[in-house]
């Protein structure tokens, strides 16, 4: 119980996937001008990271090093990610049009976001079980709707703000981030990884 | 036909030069600039595999089904980035290491598949090699000025060669994740900057040349 509580904590706060990892930064400045699109965003990639890491788990410990193909990692993962967004893409249009319109938007977006990717190929190096390997995405998921909601309640409030030009925008952002991930680093110590 | 091929190459080496012109491929450009040498390794993967991804998908242009397109490219790129990443794991072990994720995660860079689509799905293998070759040359420089500058301030070195003396205290902050955030958002700033000036420029001229046409 611990450890799963040490894994959840190390993938959200201490190694989290914006902030220190950089995985999904593309996302992190464009999704991030309102509160309520980070949120989505957040809740979608949350929700994907999840399933991938079962499915990835299985395809890695039960088709990939049984027949000793683990050298089509890269090729293998790109394509689960690929079907599971589109799959879930029809699914959720077609079941539940609310949850589609809260963030089926964001779902396309999620195919080419390099956290997805970054986590199915994170999971085989750390040799998690399958319940390990859950709790990590959901922390990771969990640790990048904390960023993204943060950094999209700073860019809504420095809205009417008086920034010099060269500053607005992407510089502005970055800059936020840098301040952000030293925030984090405090976290440092808290999970042993 | 040379001032055409010219003009391919210099769009992506200097005009749309990616991190800094044009906003793709920023994750490798902040994780993997901690030095000169990880910045150029990371370069030269993503010239190979982008250079390889525009020929194979420009020779394959008139084959491949336009529904089923996405796809076939990405299946294509994660083939060279296999070959990339086992290729490096061979011959720099070290250096790969540090690079870790960032080598498989060029499948997801959109500078490759933004060229396949934009450019090599279009023209002609020679264009198209051209093209893969000026974006990832400047991608190159630019990964190679962003960690020059984390390298010299985060540790006085430059590729593992001293530079500043003995006695410069090292930013160590420049070395870790937030120091990557700040050099990227500083570098940002200057070209807004830059690209600000120049506009005004051009317009304090314009307004000139009519008031000139008036007069």
């Amino acid at each position: 119980m611990v450890d799963l509580l040490l894994i959840f904590i190390g993938s959200a706060l201490v190694n989290n996937f914006l902030l220190s990892r950089f995985l999904g930064i593309c996302s992190f400045l464009g999704v991030t001008t309102n509160l309520k699109s980070a949120a989505g965003m957040g809740a979608a990639v949350t929700f994907v990271l999840s399933i991938t890491s079962i499915l990835v788990w299985f395809i890695q410990y039960y088709i990939l090093e049984p027949l000793g193909l683990t050298f089509l990692q890269i090729a293998a993962f790109i394509l689960v990610v690929a079907v599971l967004v589109q799959l879930l893409e029809f699914f959720i249009h077609k079941r539940s049009p609310a949850l589609y319109e809260a963030f089926g938007i964001y779902l396309p977006l999620i195919t080419t976001n390099c956290a997805i990717l970054g986590l199915a190929l994170l999971i085989p190096s750390k040799q998690y079980d399958l319940i390990s390997s859950l709790v990590f995405a959901l922390g990771a998921g969990g640790g990048y709707t904390l960023a993204m909601c943060m950094m999209a309640g700073l860019r809504q409030e420095l809205e009417f703000a008086d920034i010099p030009q060269s500053m607005q925008g992407p510089a502005l952002v970055l800059l936020i981030a840098g301040i952000m991930a030293m925030a984090f680093m405090g976290f440092a110590g808290l999970a042993p990884m | 036909m040379l001032k055409q091929l010219r003009k391919d190459f210099m769009e992506g080496f200097a005009e749309q030069t990616p991190p800094f012109f044009t906003a793709m491929g920023l994750c490798p450009a902040l994780a993997v600039t901690t030095g000169v040498l990880f910045g150029f390794t990371m370069g030269l993967a993503v010239i190979f595999v982008l250079v390889g991804s525009n020929i194979v998908i420009s020779l394959l242009r008139k084959w491949v089904p336009h529904e089923v397109r996405i796809p076939v490219y990405t299946v294509i790129i994660a083939t060279l980035v296999t070959i990339a990443d086992l290729v490096l794991a061979g011959t720099v072990p070290a250096i790969h290491k540090t690079l870790g994720l960032f080598i498989p995660l060029i499948v997801v860079n959109c500078i490759i598949l933004g060229r396949a689509e934009a450019f090599a799905s279009k023209n002609n293998v020679l264009r198209s090699t051209v093209d893969g070759l000026g974006y990832g040359l400047g991608f190159t420089w630019a990964l190679i000025v962003i960690s020059a500058i984390r390298e010299l301030l985060g540790a006085g070195t430059l590729a593992d060669i001293r530079i500043l003396p003995e006695g410069f205290v090292p930013w160590q902050i420049m070395l870790t994740p937030p120091g990557a955030f700040i050099t990227m958002g500083f570098i940002t700033a200057l070209i807004t900057l830059g690209r600000n000036r120049a506009a005004a420029k051009k317009s304090e001229k314009e307004k000139l040349a009519t008031t000139a046409q008036v007069a």
